[in-house]
């Protein structure tokens, strides 16, 4: 992965942190990530930033085997596209399991996990990940 | 919104000229030289010379990433001999060669110009596959995608998995959609591999994605194409067999994939084959062969159904029935396509319409000549689908 500076990872922190969004106040749609013109009500539309709930369910799903640079260390891991209960969908690793245990529709929920690190002295980056939801602690 | 591009149409447009670099690992040329190649070979199949080019379009995604040159437009202008003629390079990630194409038909179509060239060219084998990687990431959204570890093929094959749920395609049908592409390079002089495979060979490929494996996907190529406008009414100047661009349309859609209406529809290409098919007027049935976009073999099986070959979902049943191959009732990507004939990315939407012109000409070397075709399809995307650029060839003489 290039070395970015700082501010590159720094300006989207909130989003990558605490998984935002925006809901236009106009339509009422959903989407991830922030958007400052809704593409359904364009000028007439009023986006404005929401926070997920963290739960959704696993909407299609792939194992990373030849990972790009800067993900040498996490290979093979698992990606997802997680649809989130508000309806939006968001790309993502689902962690916390194996490639077996994963399937279409499993409920799943945000973790605060590290990305990668640029380098062996750069920045370490962090950001939202997907896990299963442990269904029978909740029972 | 839409652009009356009948009324801005003054004229037709034809391909006069061609040119073909052999896609591979060109260990012994750089950039400059793989584009003089395909360049000079287009001049000299027009029989023109390079001063009577009046505008010069090039398609190329990423000279910086892969090459460390960007410019690239004028450096191939210059080592082409072509200064002070105007070179404007065109990126839409995959689909650069293809866009590029659909600005040089423009320009020639509006009047501007009486002689374009367009060029596609990308140099990828200088760096590193994980370096290629990455910079191949970033024709998706990087921000949302390849900053979470998203590769190119992990986005097709979230594709694929989604779409093996929801149609019940099987392995077996996709890994049949490498198969006849590698039986169609086979007779490719300049296809990247021309070997034949067969089915237990893509099902016993290592993993790259899953479910795609290795032999479900292209590889990364050097390669260089070419091809030469002018107005039809002036074409016999140049060549006894033009062949006139009847449509070439191009739709937009989200870069993310997350985004989309539907993770298993191409809804960009839906859009430029609705445009394509209205401005050259012509039925799907008239399509005699069929260059789509097939990065990854699940791309050639969206393409198809996007394309309005068949309905969704049905892709597999052509495969199963081999009417994909030269012969069958639809012939698709009879160079062998990107999968088996290469994937230079920002050449790859001029090479398909080279390929096309080959078939239209009657002049595609070995078994895979397409017989008395007269209409050609060609679909080029860029990324998972941001960019869709579908374009109509018939032969003019």
């Amino acid at each position: 992965m290039a070395m970015y500076n700082a501010p590159f990872h720094w300006r989207r922190y909130r989003e990558r942190y605490r998984l935002l969004g925006s809901r236009c106040e106009t339509c009422g749609r959903i989407f991830f990530p922030l958007r400052k013109i809704c593409p359904n009500c364009r000028r007439k539309g009023n986006p404005v930033p929401i926070a997920f709930s963290g739960r959704g369910k696993v909407y299609t799903h792939t194992v990373i085997r030849i990972p790009p640079e800067g993900f040498e260390g996490f290979a093979p891991y698992i990606m997802g596209i997680i649809e989130l209960d508000e309806g939006p969908k968001v790309t993502s690793q689902v962690v916390e399991c194996t490639p077996e245990d994963v399937y279409i529709g499993m409920p799943v929920e945000v973790c605060f996990r590290k990305l990668r690190t640029q380098g062996r002295q750069g920045i370490i980056c962090y950001g939202f990940k997907f896990r299963p939801i442990n269904i029978n602690l909740k029972n | 919104m839409n652009v009356n591009t009948v009324d801005l149409k003054k004229r037709d447009v034809a391909i006069v000229g061609i040119g073909l670099t052999q896609s591979g690992e060109l260990w012994d040329k750089s950039l400059r030289d793989i584009a003089f190649e395909g360049g000079f070979a287009a001049a000299a199949d027009a029989g023109i010379r390079g001063k009577d080019i009046e505008a010069f379009f090039v398609g190329n995604m990423s000279g910086g990433m892969f090459a460390g040159q960007e410019h690239v437009a004028a450096l191939v202008a210059d080592f082409l001999g072509l200064n002070p003629t105007p070179a404007i390079r065109v990126e839409s990630a995959c689909a650069s060669g293809s866009v590029a194409l659909r600005q040089g038909y423009i320009a020639v179509a509006s009047g501007l110009y009486d002689l374009v060239a367009v060029g596609g060219v990308e140099k990828m084998t200088d760096v590193q596959g994980r370096w290629a990687t990455l910079t191949l990431v970033g024709s998706m959204d990087f921000e949302w995608e390849g900053y979470f570890g998203a590769t190119f093929p992990g986005i097709f094959a979230m594709m694929a998995r989604r779409y093996i749920y929801e149609y019940g395609l099987t392995r077996e049908q996709l890994a049949k959609v490498a198969v006849k592409s590698h039986y169609h390079s086979s007779f490719n002089p300049y296809a990247q591999f021309r070997n034949r495979i067969t089915e237990d060979n893509v099902l016993k490929s290592p993993l790259v994605a899953d479910p795609l494996r290795l032999l479900d996907c292209c590889p990364t190529s050097d390669g260089a194409a070419c091809v030469l406008l002018a107005p039809a009414e002036e074409a016999k100047r140049y060549t006894d067999t033009p062949i006139i661009i009847d449509a070439c349309a191009q739709a937009s859609d989200t870069l993310a994939l997350f985004d989309r209406r539907d993770v298993c529809t191409i809804d960009a290409t839906v859009e430029a084959s609705r445009q394509a098919f209205g401005q050259a007027h012509i039925d799907h049935r008239d399509v005699d062969v069929l260059e789509a976009h097939d990065c990854f073999t699940i791309a050639e099986v969206l393409a198809l159904e996007d394309l309005g070959f068949c309905e969704k979902g049905k892709a597999g049943v052509l495969y199963d029935e081999g009417q994909t191959y030269v012969g069958g009732a639809l012939p698709v990507n009879t160079d062998g396509g990107l999968k088996a004939s290469g994937h230079p990315v920002g050449a790859t939407g001029v090479k398909q319409v080279v390929e096309l012109v080959k078939q239209l000409r009657g002049e595609a070397e070995g078994g895979r000549q397409v017989d008395g075709a007269e209409v050609g399809l060609a679909h080029n995307i860029g990324g998972s689908g941001a960019t869709a650029v579908v374009t109509i060839l018939r032969r003019g003489d």
